[in-house]
Formats: C-alpha cells, structure tokens, sequence
C-alpha cells in the first residue's frame, strides 16, 4: 500500500491509524533483527500519535495529509525527548530539547514516527557501516550494504518497516542508498527543505529529503516537508510548486541529456546498460535525448572531499564534551577535550576532521580547499551551460549496484568512489533523486538519477514519473 | 607547515602534518593510527590533484551554492529552549550553568 492510499483510508475512516501502525511493528518484529535499520524505535511514542490521529478522525476533524502514514527519519534529525545519536559515541544518547522543522512538519500532517534510522556515523560515509551501532544490511539481499550514509532509512522503506523516511544528502547519501535498495530518493534543492534540527555535516552541502515506494509518495512528502523557515537563514523563500500535475504529464517534446562522463570508466556494465535502456525509454515517449558532456563533473570528487571535510572539521567542533553527549572527563579541560574527542569520534570521521583540518590550514588553504572552490565554480558552470540545452540530465545514481559489506572498508578511495554520480549535483545545489530501473549484477536493483537545474523540481519530477512508469 | 604557494603543487603530507592536524583537532593518535591517516590522507590529496588539469586562474571560488542574505526581522521576544531541559542533558552542571575541569591550572 502506498503513503497516499493509506492517508486516504486513514482520511476517509476506513482504517485507523493504530491498526496502520500496527501492521508495520510487526513487520518491523519479524526482521529488524536481521537488517538493523533503526537505532531506535519509538513504539510507545508512535502510538500516542496514531492514537491522537484517530482521535481526529473521530471527532470529525482532518490530521492532515499523512494521515496515519508511519514515517522513519534518520538518526541526525533531532526529535525532542528522544535519543539522537548521529550513529556516534560522542552524543551518548543525547535528547534533543526540540524538534527539527521537518519533524514538526511530518507531526502536523498526521503523520505516525516511527523510529531513528541508523547511518554512518555523522552522515560520513556511502554504506551504513561507519556506525559506531553496526552496520545496516540491504533488506534484498542481506550479505550486501543498503549504500549510505542513510542506508537505515533506505532500508526501512525497502522492508516495509514505515510507508516512507527520511534522510540527508549532503553528498549523495539519499540518492545512493535508494539506489542501492530499489526505492525513490530524492535530494531537492539546496534550501528547499529547512534544515533547523538537522545535526550539521558540511553546511553548504546538506540537503534533507524522502525515501519511498514511488514517484508520487515521494513527491506527497517533499510537499509536506518543503517550503520556508525562518530558523533556517538558507532556506528558500519562494514558495514550494505542487507536484502532483507533473507526474501524469510525460516527456513529449522534452530535451533530456545524458551525462557522457558519468557513464564512464568504474561504472559497472549492467548498470550503464540499465542507464541507456531508461534514455531510450524517454525517447520512445517523445523526448528527445541525446549525450551531452559536462566535463568538470569528473572533478566532483576532488572538489567534494575536500569543501565536506572542511566544512565538518568545523561544524563538529562543537562536540567537546562541554554541553551534551559522551564526556571522558580529565583533570583539565584541555585534556578533557583529547579525551572525549578521541574516545567519541570514530575512524572514518576522525580522518575527515583531520582532512579538513589540513586543507583549511596556514599554507595549504590555496592549493587545496581555495582550489576546490574554483572547481565549483566549474562544474556550476558546466551544469547551466548543458540545462541551455536540456530541460533535465540523467545517469546512473550510483556507478554499481549493492556491494558486499567489508568489500570497501578497508581503502577510504574505494568507497569516496562510489560519490562519484551524485556529489555534482550536491556541489551546485541542484535538486536530483534516483529512480529504481530493472536490475544488474546478481539481480540487484539499479537507479537512475535525474537531474534538474536549481528550483526545477517540477521537471525532475516529470521525467523521474515516466522512467518510473517505462520500468513496471 | 611548510608555506606554499598556490602555484607549486604541495609536497605530501607527513606523519608530522597528520600529527599536526591531529592537536589542532584535538584528537590523540596511536603510532600506528598516524602511519595508517598519513597514508590514507595521502591517497586522498593525491587523487584531488586531478585538479591540477584545470586553468584556475580567473575562476571565481564558490562559498556556497546561493548567495546568502542578512535576513532581517522584528525584534521579538518569542520562546526559546528550556534551560532546565538544556542542563539536563549536560555531562555535569552548577548552579544552572554547565560546570567544567579547570581551564587554566588548578582548580581554586
């Protein structure tokens, strides 16, 4: 059942909430076990709000349009009173004093919260293994990584556990685990969505947004969560478009791109197959599509893993040991500050705090982060001059499909590499989201990005509905 | 740390600028944590001179994908977090305020 005919059964007073709430603990009892998706789950706080729905309903009024659709949010969005980890040591089991914008929203909608989803600690990472809690598993096929770093979030959509989640893409931690896990995931422009109660990662990148079932789920919750915030100083003030009259409307006469160096070298052969099935498909609709090249995306890496760690070796400064989390107390603050930082943060955030330390450092800063930025600039560039000619780009959202957990823990590189697709987009501001399209390797779920200028989610929509409906 | 210009490409980094780094960020590694960071932070700076194929010079750096706005707003009082819920989450408070080690020698 999807998010919007459960709301509309909830709506309508066919089903309660309670019984929709229901049905996913116990899914969530059978095999949350074997996938680990949740840090937490909020059984006894979900009630209480299924209940306070039904309560709704039954007096005649209207919860909204989530109504009683149980949602599961990454565990770096902050949900007042209950424990938010980031998957880290260092914030123990912190209870954030307020709620995030976005948890607000998906209250006032009617929606049932069902739990915090496990990533790689502080959103660092592309396969959920980097949490300090263990590592997610793919829900279809559990010897593989659910992508990351919301690979809880993924998962939990893909096994049932709630309708639709939510997590943050700072580099392609939305895109690539929805990838990877055969489900819709959409990272909107940059401010479209608030990011107060977002715990930062790299500031000028992070982006929150949905996971679901299908296009239209997907677009139903960025509706709900979008639009301005006045405790976000870089959110949009432009109001949010509706959706919903994008995704019946097809490609004809459309002008879609596919970006030639994302198809290049690393990426798996069934997936660039997979990619040029789904760009004929859009022609067969009517559009037009053709290969288009945005030379400075090969750069997106270089530029990504240097601007992300720089801006996180700052923003996770605050994490001393002072006002909240894991405190190794010494006898000097100094000391203190060693101790917690070292006993709290693990490997793979350590090394981007360093990284970042280095590159914003006396002597480097030009050679390095200063160049980086220049390099933004390029692929910005590049990005407006191919949207002259295309209404919306496409490529694979990940350069191969679900990979073995351990396979790329040991080479940083490695796994950097897996970015490749989607950091582009993140680098501009641009909104993109994957879409699932048949299989590769082992039968494994393949996802195809697309990609749209900043604000152009309408268009991102439109395509991202007739890929959906040419792969079922 | 050795000083570089942005025009000659810098020398790789040493277990002594990991070391660095690492007291700046106020992390404390093993001898073995140094070798392994050094050597990964090494293939990482290595692969983003891949940059070095570009001509720079007159790009512009970007800060942030849109330029960012003072926003202004009426001078409001409106309700803000709760202190007590705040402190209830501190490691260690006093007298409503968070309490620390000595900052700076021994405690009075």
């Amino acid at each position: 059942m999807t998010a919007r005919e459960i709301a509309s059964s909830v709506r309508a007073g066919d089903r309660s909430a309670v019984q929709i709430l229901d049905e996913h603990l116990a899914r969530i009892d059978a095999r949350e076990g074997e996938i680990h998706a949740f840090n937490h789950v909020m059984a006894d706080e979900a009630r209480r709000s299924a209940e306070a729905v039904d309560a709704t309903i039954a007096a005649g009024g209207d919860p909204g349009p989530l109504a009683g659709v149980v949602v599961a949010v990454k565990d770096n969005l902050c949900t007042r009173g209950v424990p938010t980890t980031c998957s880290s040591h260092i914030l123990g089991q912190w209870r954030p004093p307020y709620d995030a914008t976005v948890i607000q929203r998906l209250a006032d909608a009617g929606a049932t919260i069902v739990g915090k989803t496990n990533l790689d600690e502080f959103a660092m990472g592309s396969s959920t293994e980097n949490s300090a809690f263990g590592a997610t598993r793919n829900p279809v096929d559990t010897t593989r990584v659910p992508g990351g770093s919301s690979g809880g979030s993924a998962a939990a959509v893909a096994a049932g556990f709630a309708s639709v989640s939510f997590g943050s893409d700072t580099g392609g931690s939305i895109r690539q685990p929805a990838a990877l896990c055969g489900v819709v995931g959409v990272k909107p422009t940059f401010g479209r969505v608030s990011r107060y109660g977002l715990i930062a990662f790299a500031s000028s990148l992070d982006q929150i947004g949905p996971f679901a079932t299908d296009v239209a789920d997907a677009a139903l919750c960025i509706e709900v969560v979008a639009g301005h915030d006045r405790r976000d100083s870089t959110s949009i003030p432009e109001a949010f478009p509706p959706l919903g009259v994008e995704l019946g409307r097809g490609v004809d006469g459309l002008r879609i791109g596919v970006v030639t160096e994302l198809l290049g070298d690393g990426v798996e052969p069934e997936v660039a197959a997979r990619t040029r099935e789904a760009a004929d498909s859009l022609a067969a609709a009517g559009a037009t599509v053709e290969e288009v090249s945005v030379p400075a995306t090969v750069f997106g890496l270089s530029a990504y893993y240097l601007i992300a760690p720089a801006e996180a070796s700052s923003n996770l400064a605050r994490f001393d040991g002072v006002r909240f989390g894991l405190r190794e107390e010494r006898s000097s603050m100094p000391e203190t500050y060693d101790a917690t930082r070292t006993a709290g943060f693990g490997a793979e955030v350590k090394r981007r705090i360093m990284l970042g330390t280095y590159a914003l450092s006396a002597g480097y800063f030009d050679a390095y982060y200063g160049k980086a930025q220049k390099v933004r600039t390029t692929i910005i560039r590049d990005f407006e001059s191919a949207y002259e000619s295309y209404d919306a780009l496409i490529s694979p959202s990940s350069p191969c499909v679900a990979f073995r957990l351990g396979d790329k823990t040991a080479d940083p590189m490695a796994m950097y590499r897996n970015d490749v697709s989607t950091v582009p987009s993140s680098l501009a501001g641009h909104p993109a989201m994957s879409v699932p399209f048949g299989s590769g390797a082992d039968g494994l779920p393949v996802g195809i990005q697309v990609m749209a200028p900043a604000l152009g989610e309408p268009m991102m929509f439109r395509v991202a509905a007739a890929i959906e409906e040419a792969a079922t | 740390m050795p000083e570089t210009t942005p025009t000659a490409p810098p020398t790789p980094i040493t277990t002594d600028d990991v070391a660095k780094v690492a007291a700046l960020a106020r992390l404390s590694l093993t001898d073995d944590e140094l070798e392994a960071f050094t050597g990964q932070l090494r293939s990482i700076l290595e692969h983003a001179r891949d940059v070095e194929a570009l001509d720079l010079d007159d790009v512009p750096p970007t800060h942030h994908p849109y330029p960012l706005r003072n926003v202004f707003r009426a001078d409001e009082v409106t309700p803000g977090v709760d202190r007590d819920e705040v402190l209830g989450e501190a490691p260690a408070t006093e007298a409503g305020m968070f309490r620390v080690p000595p900052v700076l020698g021994e405690a009075p």
